[in-house]
């Protein structure tokens, strides 16, 4: 019972960072949506009994991938800055 | 707009076929005959209290040495992208850039050379230094119309303090859950993850940090080898349908560190290389255009 | 079932961003929203009622080490969809990051990360 409902609560927080990560403005807050997307999926897979999937998918999806995308942002900001002298 | 109207009617048939899939969907009652046999061979074939481990390093080892393989190509591509500009005094070959690195003579590079050449008393040393620089300038255009010289920024006092108490406790923690992985949930590419942020830390906090690439390749190289050569040893050591079963060595016994034959070994070898590769990629994609 | 549902919102907002978006970085991120809610829909599918994580140890039956395994059949979950989702959660990882040193340096050639920018390849 009290699972169903962390389970319930768990997906609607991902469709709705789902929707904020397409329609926001800003890239890097899409960037953080997509992390929290990766970080509810983990808590649902140690909800649904696999601990290690659940371990790969929190630290790659919400580490790794959101640290990956930062510092591609950092670049392509840069550059544009060196072109727009 | 009709463009808007064929994404949403992609969409919608792209839902009728994953709604095909649901609408029969039950959740299982028991395991199916497969899973029961991986489960049951796994305690008492292999001895070992992780399934999923099992599964992974020896009933599916040919997936794993698949997604070795997709890493390493990955990574490859990944460094070979993002280059380094090296410090040299002729030719620079970035060749990357298509036309942006024309050499054309800049208006601006030749007047101000020649405003420079007039003012000193030597004119043959001055022209030949003149003639040299406009060389280099013309060469090397792109860097010097870049205004700002990519320096490493500093890292912050905390930061540096952080790092100094937690690096080694996370690279101990990464290490605890590779070798462990036949135990306890975990494994290889948990603790390979764990180890390449660790590295990033460092990479981060401190700025005269230089991290040798050359160790990264070798190490990863090293471990991948020995990887296939322990599968080799199976097909070796126990006949001919046995590549990678980790059965030739100890099996030892149950829930011991070394025990499970050759899957903690493995599984090192798995981890040593997963975080060298990460941190690799994360080294080149900070230091990219930067000079060496 | 939440799970599965789940999974499959999260494929279709994904596959949204991919053919709505017009920046690079954004089509990106819809890639990375697809491949969770692909491995959302696997784990799912192996779920047994009521069934505990698959690590036999002395804590999921009472009896001896060679006979955990058949006793703990009926109370396990399948291990080899965690062991699929495993390896593809990393390959979408090594994907990801090389999409992005594509795109990294797309962007320092040409100056800007819109596709409407970059006609010159279209047929």
């Amino acid at each position: 019972m009290f699972e169903t409902i962390t389970l319930i609560f768990l997906g609607l927080i991902s469709v709705a960072a789902a929707i904020f990560a397409i329609y926001t403005k800003r890239v890097v807050s899409a960037v953080i949506a997509s992390g929290v997307i990766s970080l509810s999926a983990s808590i649902m897979f140690l909800l649904a009994a696999a601990p290690d999937v659940a371990m790969t998918e929190a630290t790659i999806g919400a580490g790794l991938t959101t640290v990956i995308f930062l510092y591609a942002l950092k670049h392509i900001r840069a550059s544009r800055e060196g072109k727009d002298d | 707009m009709i463009k808007y109207l064929l994404v949403f009617a992609a969409i919608l048939g792209m839902g009728w076929i994953l709604w095909q899939l649901g609408v029969e969907f039950q959740t299982a009652q028991e395991l199916n005959p497969l899973a029961s046999e991986y489960v049951r061979g796994s305690t008492s074939d292999l001895n070992m209290p992780n399934a999923v481990t099992a599964v992974v390093v020896s009933y599916r080892g040919l997936d794993t040495l698949g997604e070795v393989t997709v890493l390493f190509l990955a990574t490859a591509g990944i460094g070979f992208l993002l280059k380094r500009k090296k410090r040299s005094a002729g030719l620079e070959i970035d060749d990357a850039d298509g036309a942006a690195n024309v050499p054309v003579c800049d208006e601006s590079a030749l007047a101000g050379l020649e405003f420079d050449a007039t003012g000193t008393t030597d004119p043959q040393n001055n022209l030949s230094n003149s003639l040299s620089s406009l060389s280099n300038s013309v060469v090397k255009n792109e860097t010097l119309s870049s205004s700002a010289v990519k320096t490493r920024t500093e890292g912050s006092e905390i930061l540096k303090t952080g790092s100094n108490l937690l690096v080694p406790m996370i690279v101990v923690l990464g290490i605890y859950i590779f070798t462990h992985g036949h135990l306890s949930p975990g494994g290889g590419f948990q603790g390979g993850v764990v180890i390449a942020s660790g590295i990033l830390m460092l990479i981060m906090a401190e700025v005269r940090f230089h991290l040798s690439h050359l160790l990264l390749h070798i190490s990863e190289s090293l471990s991948g080898l020995a990887y296939v050569a322990m599968g080799l040893a199976g097909l070796i050591l126990l006949g001919v349908h046995h590549f990678l079963d980790p059965r030739y060595l100890l099996a030892g016994k149950f829930l011991a560190l070394f025990s499970a034959g050759a899957v903690p070994v493995i599984y090192s070898l798995i981890g040593i290389k997963v975080g060298s590769e990460l941190a690799s990629v994360l080294a080149s994609i900070q230091h990219e255009g930067e000079d060496l | 079932m939440i799970l599965l549902i789940t999974g499959m919102l999260l494929i279709l907002a994904g596959i949204w961003a991919i053919l709505v978006k017009k920046d690079i970085i954004r089509m990106i991120i819809g890639f990375t929203v697809v491949d969770t809610g692909v491995h959302l829909l696997i784990v799912a599918i192996g779920y047994v009622k009521g069934g505990t994580a698959p690590i036999i140890d002395r804590a999921v039956s009472t009896a001896d080490a060679s006979f955990a395994g058949l006793q703990a059949i009926s109370k396990v979950v399948d291990p080899v969809p965690s062991a699929l989702v495993l390896t593809a959660i990393v390959i979408g990882l090594a994907v990801t990051g090389l999409m992005l040193a594509y795109a990294v340096r797309l962007n320092k050639a040409t100056g800007s990360t819109n596709i409407d920018d970059h006609e010159e390849q279209k047929w």
